[in-house]
């Protein structure tokens, strides 16, 4: 019943798609659809809130609702907001303004703070740096340990005064000790803590202000729900967050969190976290995030390419024909080449949510090989049969199949299937001229697909 | 302190914020807590639940309980009782009387598996029940010696790996020693785990068989640890957990924060696995028997 969110999403992008035209009510059942979706991926409720509001407002624009490829736009400004909400700020670590430049990492328990410490210690020496770590952990069993084992596997010097010494001074003897042996970097681990725990929130600021980090690095799990407005909202709020690290992305989480916590805290996500291998961190890319809270990276990678291989210009050019009832063999070799164009043809048949069901209800016909015989028969008419079907007779029929290497009853099917595609069409230039709603039903639906996704 | 009164103050604030929440919603939509369920109301009360982490599909249920008896009920009470319904009707691991008990630990990373195993060793200990601590995370680092400090915190026997030895050695050496000892239970620590990982998901498997050997029915009982932060994901975790190791439990961990753990309620009504115990801070004692009443009664305590 419950179906995953990229079902989901594209259950709601194909009912757009059934619409030859978008209305504003069809829009708030897509953004209904789109909601759910974001709440399946832990994204803030709030946050959806505000999103669906700015997707709304740019949804019912005219040039949205009456464009003949409604999905398309729409999953175009979901993709676009979702870039925007992420894509602010700059990723990595701040200019250091003074060496040492001091890194504080903090979260809640089990975030991933301390692998992440190690982690990005061996990033920056990558880059040429020279990162000296250091745990101020004295609060969980071993944290310290674990933090000088992971850097003893990494090559990474750590400050490790004796057990006893408290927080504050274990990261100022830290900088102290880069300061004097040439590490132009410290990064300081923290004990987890949870945000309503003021005592240790205190203790935090107390650092804080006795190390004057110039990053503060918020640590999230992938895997966080709706709390993560709330963690990293206080966090930020008691200490200011320059940066977002958001680990354990090697699972199958959406990562709604990044949004969230985006959102709220106003700085980039820095980093992500992908595995538990000290190589496991990377850059960040929007991107990434954005198609995988989506649950959509085909869709919107079909967006992309269509976006590629067909203009504005034809796709206007292409509506005011089918208006005027005026679509021929020739704009359908047309359309096909851009099929073509948009790569392998069976590959697209899993991109297109719905493709699967139509390819199935006429096999051989979107396969590779139907494609080409199609486009062969077509190159073998004249211009005149081209335009103007009617006039193909029994023994054009026969010239054509002969010249195309194809049979009389591939130049039937091909023919019929042009008739019909034509009313069908034409049924939606109609219908997005009368707006009146049409029950196309399924395979309109499909056709839909297939000749206007490509615009 | 009793135990309701410790999990109340573990959960107050996220109680504190679902109660006011629940009030605010219910309140301005329906014009009070008694109101009429208008379609509103509901509107403002999946609302709530969303954000409580309880997910789509037993929101929707709670919704649909709610929407069908509105108009005269409380829908609030509604609510309550379904909810307790979701967590009260499943049952966990059947009771044995084999000794020693053999308990698996297990979960995703940072969730709170080691510190579980410490507190729940406390628990047993203080109900009479001497156990062995087993170390079976052998890939994280300094794990071993996380765990082996709570051991001495609790005082229960505990067994590590020989070094370079895979988990299911050191599995089999606690069992065996908590057999030789005449000890109630073996609590194994694991390594945490992305569900996703399918061949970390299979050595689970190799620990239980290698268990097995050793006690019949081994393990008796494997407990899921769930942070109460998590999302959506929960879900996915639990029925992977649940296939690859045969979860009988969940241990919903830091409660203490301001988050609900509202998927728990989402892993019990659709994989029908119990809610165990709750975590609601890092001390020894932290660790509480789950109750829904007590659970839901203190997730809907209008004012404290
Ligand atoms: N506030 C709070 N913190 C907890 C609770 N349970 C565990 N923690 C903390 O969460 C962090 C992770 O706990 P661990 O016990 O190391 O978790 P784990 O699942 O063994 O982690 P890995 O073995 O690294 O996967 C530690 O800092 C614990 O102190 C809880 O109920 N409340
Ligand atoms: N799968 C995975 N595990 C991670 C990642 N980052 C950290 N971990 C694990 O998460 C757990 C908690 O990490 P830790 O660094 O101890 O968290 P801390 O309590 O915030 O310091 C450990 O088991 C880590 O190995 C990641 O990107 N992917
Ligand atoms: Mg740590
Ligand atoms: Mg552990």
């Amino acid at each position: 019943m419950f179906a995953s969110l990229s079902e989901r999403l594209q259950g709601v992008f194909a009912a757009v798609r059934r619409e030859s035209k978008l209305t504003p009510e069809t829009v708030e059942s897509a953004l209904r659809g789109i909601r759910i979706a974001l709440l399946e991926a832990d994204v803030n409720f709030k946050v959806v809130g505000a999103f669906i509001d700015r997707v709304r407002d740019r949804a019912v624009d005219r040039s949205v609702l009456e464009s003949l490829t409604p999905a398309q736009q729409v999953v175009a400004i979901v993709r676009d907001e979702l870039r925007t909400l992420l894509g602010s700020g700059s990723p990595g670590l701040s200019k250091a303004q003074q060496l040492p430049q001091v890194v504080l990492l903090l979260g809640l328990q089990g975030a991933g703070k301390t692998t992440t410490t190690v982690k990005l210690a061996r990033w920056l020496r990558a880059q040429g740096r020279h990162p000296l770590v250091v745990s101020t952990d004295v609060r969980r069993p071993a944290a310290i340990e674990q933090l000088a084992a992971l850097s003893g596997d990494a090559g990474i010097r750590v400050h490790e005064p004796d057990p006893q010494v408290g927080a504050v001074d274990r990261a100022q003897g830290a900088i102290e000790m880069a300061s004097s042996l040439g590490f132009d970097v410290v990064l300081v681990d923290t004990a987890g803590r949870s945000h309503v725990n003021d005592e240790l929130m205190g203790e935090l600021e107390g650092l804080k202000a006795s190390i004057a980090p110039s990053d503060l690095l918020y640590v999230a799990d992938a895997m966080t729900g709706q709390d993560a407005i709330k963690s990293a909202g206080e966090f930020n709020r008691r200490l200011g967050i320059t940066g977002v690290v958001l680990t354990k992305m090697d699972g199958d989480a959406r990562g709604g969190a990044a949004l969230s916590v985006v959102s709220v805290v106003g700085a980039p996500v820095s980093f992500v976290g992908d595995g538990e291998r000290l190589e496991d961190l990377q850059p960040f890319h929007p991107d990434r995030i954005v198609s995988r809270i989506l649950g959509m990276g085909d869709v919107l990678s079909l967006v992309e390419k269509t976006e590629q291989v067909v203009s504005q210009e034809d796709a206007t050019r292409l509506k005011g024909k089918l208006q005027r009832n005026e679509f021929t063999l020739e704009d359908m070799r047309e359309q096909l080449g851009a099929v073509k164009r948009m790569g392998p043809l069976d590959r697209l048949v899993d991109l297109l949510p719905g493709m699967r069901q139509l390819a199935s209800h006429a096999p051989g016909e979107f396969d590779a090989g139907g494609l080409v015989r199609t486009t062969a028969i077509i190159d073998s008419m004249t211009v005149r049969e081209r335009r103007r079907c009617q006039v193909i007779d029994g023994s054009r029929r026969r010239r054509i199949a002969r010249g195309s290497g194809t049979t009389v009853q591939d130049v039937n099917r091909l023919l019929k299937q042009f008739m019909e595609m034509r009313r069908m069409l034409r049924a939606v230039g109609t219908t997005s001229k009368s707006r009146k709603k049409k029950k196309g039903g399924r395979r309109r639906g499909a056709l839909d697909s297939l000749w206007l996704q490509a615009r | 302190m009793s135990v309701f009164n410790r999990l109340r103050n573990g959960l107050r604030l996220t109680t504190n914020q679902l109660s006011s929440l629940f009030a605010n919603t219910v309140t301005r939509e329906t014009g009070g807590l008694d109101g009429d369920v208008s379609g509103e109301g509901l509107v403002a009360l999946e609302e709530t639940l969303l954000q409580a982490d309880i997910g789509v599909a037993a929101t929707a249920r709670l919704l649909e309980v709610a929407g069908s008896r509105g108009g005269t009920a409380d829908v609030r009470s509604v609510v309550k009782a379904e909810l307790r319904r979701l967590l009260d009707g499943t049952e966990g691991a059947r009771p044995t009387t084999v000794r020693p008990r053999v308990v698996l630990v297990v979960g995703v990373n940072g969730t709170g598996k080691t510190t579980s195993v410490g507190k729940l060793a406390h628990l047993l200990n203080q109900a009479g029940e001497r156990s062995v601590i087993c170390a079976a995370d052998t890939f994280r680092a300094a794990a071993v010696e996380q765990l082996e400090i709570w051991a001495r915190r609790v005082g229960a026997d505990f067994v590590r790996a020989r070094s370079g030895t895979d988990p299911a050695a050191v599995v089999f050496d606690a069992i065996s020693a908590g057999k030789a000892r005449g000890r109630d239970v073996v609590l194994i620590d694991t390594a945490g785990r992305l569900h996703t990982h399918v061949n970390l998901m299979r050595e689970l498997d190799k620990i239980r068989r290698v268990a097995g050997r050793v006690v019949s029915g081994a393990p008796h009982e494997t407990l899921l640890v769930l942070d109460a932060t998590v999302g959506q994901n929960g879900l996915a975790q639990g029925r992977a957990f649940l296939e690859a190791a045969g979860v009988t439990g969940v241990v919903l961990t830091k409660l203490d924060g301001t988050a609900k753990g509202g998927i728990a309620a989402a892993i019990t009504s659709e994989l029908g696995v119990p809610i165990r115990y709750v975590g609601v801070g890092e001390e020894l004692d932290d660790l509480l028997p789950f109750s829904a009443e007590h659970y839901v009664e203190a997730l809907f305590e209008p004012v404290w």
